[in-house]
């Protein structure tokens, strides 16, 4: 079987608070930092809250979503007396954990997110990497009463805009469902679960580990679908009660997406897809009801610690 | 007086449906949008048209998404505070309550409306509830009583608050109640829970006009769960924070039996806070978003047996007759 071998990793920072509603990650890394977890083996961990000020007031962001701020562009762009909040915020995080895509950036960063969304457990990231890939196996052949599922954004890396794009590896973790605002104590347990299994996981690499290769299902996004609007904006319909909560059941042909409030169905024409991100609070205001996915099967190397 | 007679209460001819008193709860907000687009008049059998106002409450905080934009909008309306002093600088909610107060009400006043029913969600696993300040509130106990959700568990909750001290919109008219539907994240609107929001106005106005038509409704019994007490999360001394989460075991277990002992808490680092009470009480808004900063993790209440007498709409004969019996007094 292919081998490929990585360089060591002895830097990771875990994020939560990027979205300050999102409470699982805030309360993790509070956690984190209350235990002064600051080492693992010979890996330092640094536990980061990205949004303090969104966090503080319990809001998904102040002015603008700290997790659209990470593009190269924005990232370049000079501070003036009307950069909003997050964009300087994004710089900071950069310094601290970046600079993104140089040689002093951290070797792995996740990112903590909630759902209102029936996604079980997934970690998203933008391109193929095997360590993350790695990563997912592992967490899934351990985590056995959550479903674990990858997603993979097919961004290009100057273009990513979300915090984990930072580090050299990285990916979101994202847990639901869960209101905005709330935070559930089986979700706490889940994404602590996983955070301590990914750690756990960079601990066996660093001690020279080899993971066996393998084959792993992804999804991979296709698209996105917005809400039947009127002409002023407001959305005419809820996600169908048959699609509401199926995430990642296959959507065929001629499957209700939409009951109008006035009581008509809308269904779904096209390819066979898998939804996903089906009814999350913040993306009516982005115009997405709903994500689609094909599904693809990667083939792993296995992986150790090389030169 | 035999006893089964039905108690004859005053007609209701004007109903408000209220929804987006916080403007994240979302099947309110979209209802009271759905029945302003198709709003008519609609005749009773006889007696003369049902007045249904329908009022969308906070319009900046919906429009925003958000609970509200500078004080809770549904705590605005004690006596208090509906008369008390508003300067220039008041929070819009504040100034808002007033102008809500002088279309529904004015509150303890002959011009109310009779009833209002006031839309809203939580993110507690709680079905449909009727929340209301009285007990004996026939009316509202009827409405209920007669109301079918073939797919969602239903219950009546009472907190015991007088009149006076009684703070929420739905206290404005001469009856009213909230009407409950979770769970369902804020910002967020489930299909499921819109529906039964409209079945469940349907119906209040359904039983309205029956009402109001001289029908006789029988009495029976309702189980009412009355507010006892509400526990906070534990919190750190210095910051505030909470220091632990609802338990899993109590998680989403809204009206299911507390006994003394039962998990309450699970803290960060795994270890069961349990109940200390002496009397077993029933839960209820189990981790509800909006109460965080209300300083509550759960309500408890106790649940018992309401008699609730039949009950019918006075007629022009009776009103005549406590005129002149009120007269004579």
């Amino acid at each position: 079987m292919e081998q490929t071998s990585f360089p060591p990793m002895s830097r990771v920072a875990i994020c939560g608070g990027t979205h300050g509603n999102e409470l699982t990650g805030v309360y993790v890394v509070r956690e984190m930092q209350k235990q002064k977890v600051d080492k693992l083996g010979s890996a330092s961990v640094t536990a980061v809250l990205a949004n303090p000020r969104a966090t503080d007031v319990c809001r998904r962001y102040i002015e603008k979503d700290l997790n659209r701020c990470f593009t190269d562009a924005l990232l370049r762009s000079p501070i003036t007396d009307s950069t909003p909040y997050e964009l300087r915020r994004a710089q900071e995080l950069n310094a601290q954990l970046g600079p993104k895509g140089s040689e002093e950036a951290v070797d792995l960063l996740i990112d903590l997110h909630n759902t209102t969304a029936n996604m079980g457990l997934c970690l998203i990231f933008y391109s193929l990497d095997w360590i993350t890939l790695h990563i997912y196996k592992y967490i899934q052949s351990k985590m056995t009463n959550v479903p674990v599922r990858a997603i993979q954004l097919d961004v290009p890396m100057s273009d990513a805009y979300s915090l984990e794009s930072v580090g050299k590896h990285g990916f979101a973790i994202e847990v639901g469902p869960q209101p905005n605002g709330v935070l559930r104590a089986d979700i706490f347990n889940a994404v602590k679960s996983a955070v301590d299994l990914t750690l756990t996981w960079l601990q066996e690499f660093s001690s020279g580990c080899t993971f066996e290769g393998g084959e792993v299902e992804a999804y991979t996004f296709a698209k996105h679908v917005d809400y039947p609007r009127d002409p002023a904006g407001e959305i005419t319909a809820a996600v169908h009660p048959e699609l509401q909560d199926k995430d990642f059941k296959l959507l065929r042909s001629g499957d209700p997406v939409f009951l109008m409030f006035s009581g008509e169905t809308v269904t779904h024409e096209g390819e066979e897809l898998y939804p996903f991100f089906v009814n999350e609070c913040a993306y009516y205001e982005k115009n997405i009801a709903f994500q689609l996915a094909r599904r693809t099967t990667f083939t792993l190397p296995s992986i150790c610690l090389g030169n | 007086m035999e006893v089964d007679e039905p108690v004859r209460l005053p007609r209701l001819p004007r109903v408000a449906v209220c929804g987006g008193t916080h403007g994240n709860e979302l099947s309110g907000v979209y209802l009271v949008r759905e029945l302003l687009k198709d709003l008519r008049e609609k005749d009773a059998e006889d007696g003369g048209p049902l007045s249904v106002l329908v009022v969308l409450s906070n319009p900046r905080a919906t429009q925003q998404c958000r609970r509200y934009i500078d004080v809770d909008l549904n705590r605005c309306f004690s006596h208090a505070t509906l008369n008390g002093p508003v300067p220039d600088a008041s929070p819009y909610e504040i100034i808002l309550s007033r102008k809500l107060n002088a279309l529904l009400g004015p509150k303890g006043g002959q011009g109310a409306v009779d009833l209002v029913c006031d839309l809203h969600n939580t993110t507690a696993n709680m079905g449909l509830c009727f929340i209301a300040y009285s007990d004996s509130d026939w009316i509202c106990l009827h409405i209920f009583k007669h109301l079918q959700m073939p797919d969602m568990p239903m219950r009546f909750i009472h907190y015991d608050v007088s009149k006076k001290e009684s703070y929420s919109l739905d206290s404005v008219g001469k009856h009213g109640f909230a009407l409950e539907i979770g769970p369902q994240p804020h910002g967020v609107v489930r299909s499921t829970n819109y529906t039964a929001m409209k079945v469940g106005v349907q119906h209040v106005l359904d039983w309205v006009r029956h009402f109001n038509s001289g029908s006789v409704f029988e009495g029976g019994f309702v189980d009412v769960f009355t507010m006892v007490k509400k526990i906070d999360y534990p919190r750190d001394s210095q910051t505030h924070n909470i220091t632990a989460a609802v338990h899993p075991h109590l998680q989403d277990r809204d009206f299911c039996l507390l006994r003394p002992e039962d998990p309450l808490f699970q803290t960060f680092s795994g270890e069961a806070l349990t109940y200390k009470g002496s009397e077993p009480l029933y839960p209820f808004f189990i981790n509800e978003c909006a109460y965080y900063e209300k300083g509550v993790a759960l309500s408890l209440a106790r649940k018992r047996r309401v008699a609730v007498p039949p009950i019918r709409a006075q007629t022009e004969e009776d009103k005549q007759a406590s005129f002149a019996s009120e007269e004579e007094e």
